[in-house]
């Protein structure tokens, strides 16, 4: 199973001292946030993309690449890429780009984006968002998978004989998530090409969470992939850790009740009681994350928020220094011993999917339609035989 | 077939007048509804009880808090709906908004809905046709053709039974003529989207071909 960070970029007030961090500050904090996800041991970083202020994210594989030249093991990520407001041409010489400089260490998570203003920016309008998904992503995989491409869709120009290059690294595409909170269009999509489904599961309550990770899982087993608990499932988390439950409190209650997206609302109790975070001991948020493969089922990356509402780097550090040394180690042996032998631990990393030979269904830019085809063939020549 | 009528109230005090006005109504349906010999179900939302959970709701990006998503099911389930604001400041109050606010835009499509509004002074009786009205109309509910506005001097005038009574027999009309509705089943009888609380992802998903169809780039 795989561990790691996800940050959202922001730069934010710290409300215990009134500093707010230059935006290089705050680039070079999230730097060190992933060099000490490997440092410690996680398995993953993943930066979000954001194209307005008060966020700095907005060149992902600039950062990515940096990250990638600075680090030996860490899978690099995102949380996610912008899959409707950029050119899917764009993402696919970008990602293949990364993959070559970081030896294959990259996986992306698609996303649409919540922000209104940010799509006419790029051209594009809020309301096609899932049709952006649909369409940009489609062509994505075709870019990744076919030598020379002819295409013409709804929102971009159209490609006649175009090659993107570099190709992914050793011809094998980068491993996809789909992240979405609410939309069944989403998990749908991811099941049909039998990508993985991240749900972001940190403002919602996990009636919810649960609800979205069965529709994918069952959708998954329908289009032929593996049986629904084989599918790949990632989650959020969010925690805050001290050596006892009150000082963990006592120390995060003033980021919280400011923080930009709940901040002055729900009181860190309700909250905590409403959705995953975990504000305690190290003990606690082991209790409560092995708790989420009892709605969600045995599932394969868990990623944590750590760096927002303008906590110090320096207190980052110190959690992500306890989530390696002391959480994870423990979630790594509990989850493989409650999980059933033919599920797998780990998603697909660019040495299985390499592994995995060039005929893989990893190839296909259908997944569905070629293993179609070859049912049908192989029935009809028995009918013959 | 019992049929089931939500009563949102959105009064302040313990005793309100517009829960006064809202128990009148509700008493009238329930009359005018067993007169034509069916059974009906009240059930009452004081939507003070809620407003915490609705803060919370609009603070936090619309985390689904237990009591709200049940009260939003409860609303969306029913055959009728009778809602009752005071008015503050030249409308409905700010709670009564916050709560249809956070409603699904599917919650109340093809809703039979009664109006009503109370106010110390009869001055303020256009909010039901100027607010009210126009915020069902958004929702795509069926809001009955009387309105029933309540001033405090209403309340010992003959006049106010009058029009709650016509109004409740519209209401019990528009009741018993539309089917059972269960929530996120039962298309409208117009075509139009069906009535959903919005609380729950559906089982049922568009399948993928179709979401592809046209954007394939072939």
């Amino acid at each position: 199973m795989q561990f790691g960070i996800f940050s959202v970029s922001d730069v934010t007030v710290d409300p215990t001292t009134g500093n707010r961090p230059s935006e290089g500050e705050r680039i070079e904090a999230m730097t060190r946030i992933a060099l000490k996800a490997e440092e410690v041991g996680l398995d993953v970083f993943a930066t979000g993309e954001h194209h307005n202020p008060p966020f700095v994210a907005s060149s992902p594989t600039t950062h990515l690449g940096y990250i990638a030249a600075k680090t030996e093991n860490l899978i690099l990520s995102t949380s996610t890429t912008l899959i409707t407001t950029n050119d899917p041409v764009k993402i696919a010489e970008d990602y293949a780009f990364l993959q070559h400089l970081s030896g294959g260490r990259v996986d992306l998570m698609m996303g649409r984006g919540n922000t209104g203003p940010v799509y006419p920016w790029f051209g594009k309008d809020i309301r096609d968002g899932i049709k952006l998904a649909v369409e940009n992503y489609h062509l994505l995989r075709l870019l990744w998978r076919e030598p020379v491409v002819n295409w013409k869709g709804e929102f971009r120009t159209p490609l006649q004989g175009y090659t993107s290059t570099p190709a992914p690294l050793d011809g094998t595409p980068p491993f996809v998530w789909h992240g979405s909170i609410r939309s069944p269009e989403i998990a749908e999509q991811a099941a049909y090409y039998g990508d993985g489904f991240f749900h972001n599961h940190i403002f919602w309550n996990k009636e919810h969470t649960e609800q979205m990770v069965k529709l994918y899982r069952r959708r998954f087993e329908h289009y032929g992939h593996g049986a629904a608990d084989q599918a790949y499932v990632g989650l959020g988390g969010q925690v805050f850790m001290a050596e006892t439950e009150a000082e963990a409190k006592k120390v995060f209650r003033p980021y919280f009740d400011n923080a930009p997206v709940y901040g002055h609302g729900p009181s860190l109790e309700d909250f905590s009681e409403m959705t995953p975070l975990t504000v305690g001991t190290p003990e606690q948020v082991i209790e409560r994350t092995l708790g989420f493969a009892d709605y969600v089922g045995d599932y394969q990356r868990q990623m944590f928020l750590i760096d927002h509402a303008g906590l110090p780097v320096e207190t980052v550090l110190e959690q992500i220094e306890i989530l390696g040394k002391e959480v994870v180690p423990v979630l790594r042996t509990e989850f493989e011993r409650r999980r059933p032998a033919h599920v797998p631990s780990d998603p697909p990393t660019h040495a299985s999917l390499v592994a995995a030979g060039p005929d893989s269904l990893h190839h296909a830019v259908e997944p569905v339609k070629v293993r179609k085809a070859a049912e049908a063939a192989a029935s009809g020549a028995g009918v013959t035989a | 077939m019992s049929r089931r009528v939500v009563v949102v109230t959105a009064g302040l005090s313990v005793p309100s007048s517009t829960r006064l006005l809202a128990d009148q109504l509700a008493e009238a349906v329930t009359a005018q509804v067993t007169a034509r010999g069916e059974g009906l179900e009240v059930e009452f939302i004081e939507l003070r009880e809620l407003a915490g959970e609705l803060a919370t709701f609009m603070t936090s990006g619309g985390v689904p808090t237990a009591g709200l998503t049940r009260v939003r099911e409860q609303v969306s389930s029913a055959d009728g709906l009778i809602a009752v604001s005071p008015v503050f400041t030249a409308s409905y109050s700010g709670l009564f908004k916050m709560f249809f606010d956070a409603l699904d835009t599917d919650a109340l499509n093809g809703m039979p809905v009664l109006i009503g509004a109370t106010a110390g002074t009869a001055r303020h009786s256009l909010v039901l046709d100027h607010a009210m009205r126009p915020l069902f109309a958004y929702l795509r509910a069926v809001v009955v053709p009387t309105g029933v506005f309540a001033a405090t001097e209403d309340f010992g005038d003959k006049g106010l039974a009058d029009r709650v009574s016509r109004a409740a027999a519209e209401l019990a009309v528009s009741v018993l003529s539309q089917g059972g509705y269960a929530v996120g089943f039962t298309p409208n009888a117009a075509g139009g989207p069906r009535r959903t609380a919005g609380t729950r992802i559906e089982d049922e998903v568009t399948p993928f071909s179709q979401l592809l169809e046209g954007h394939s780039g072939i």
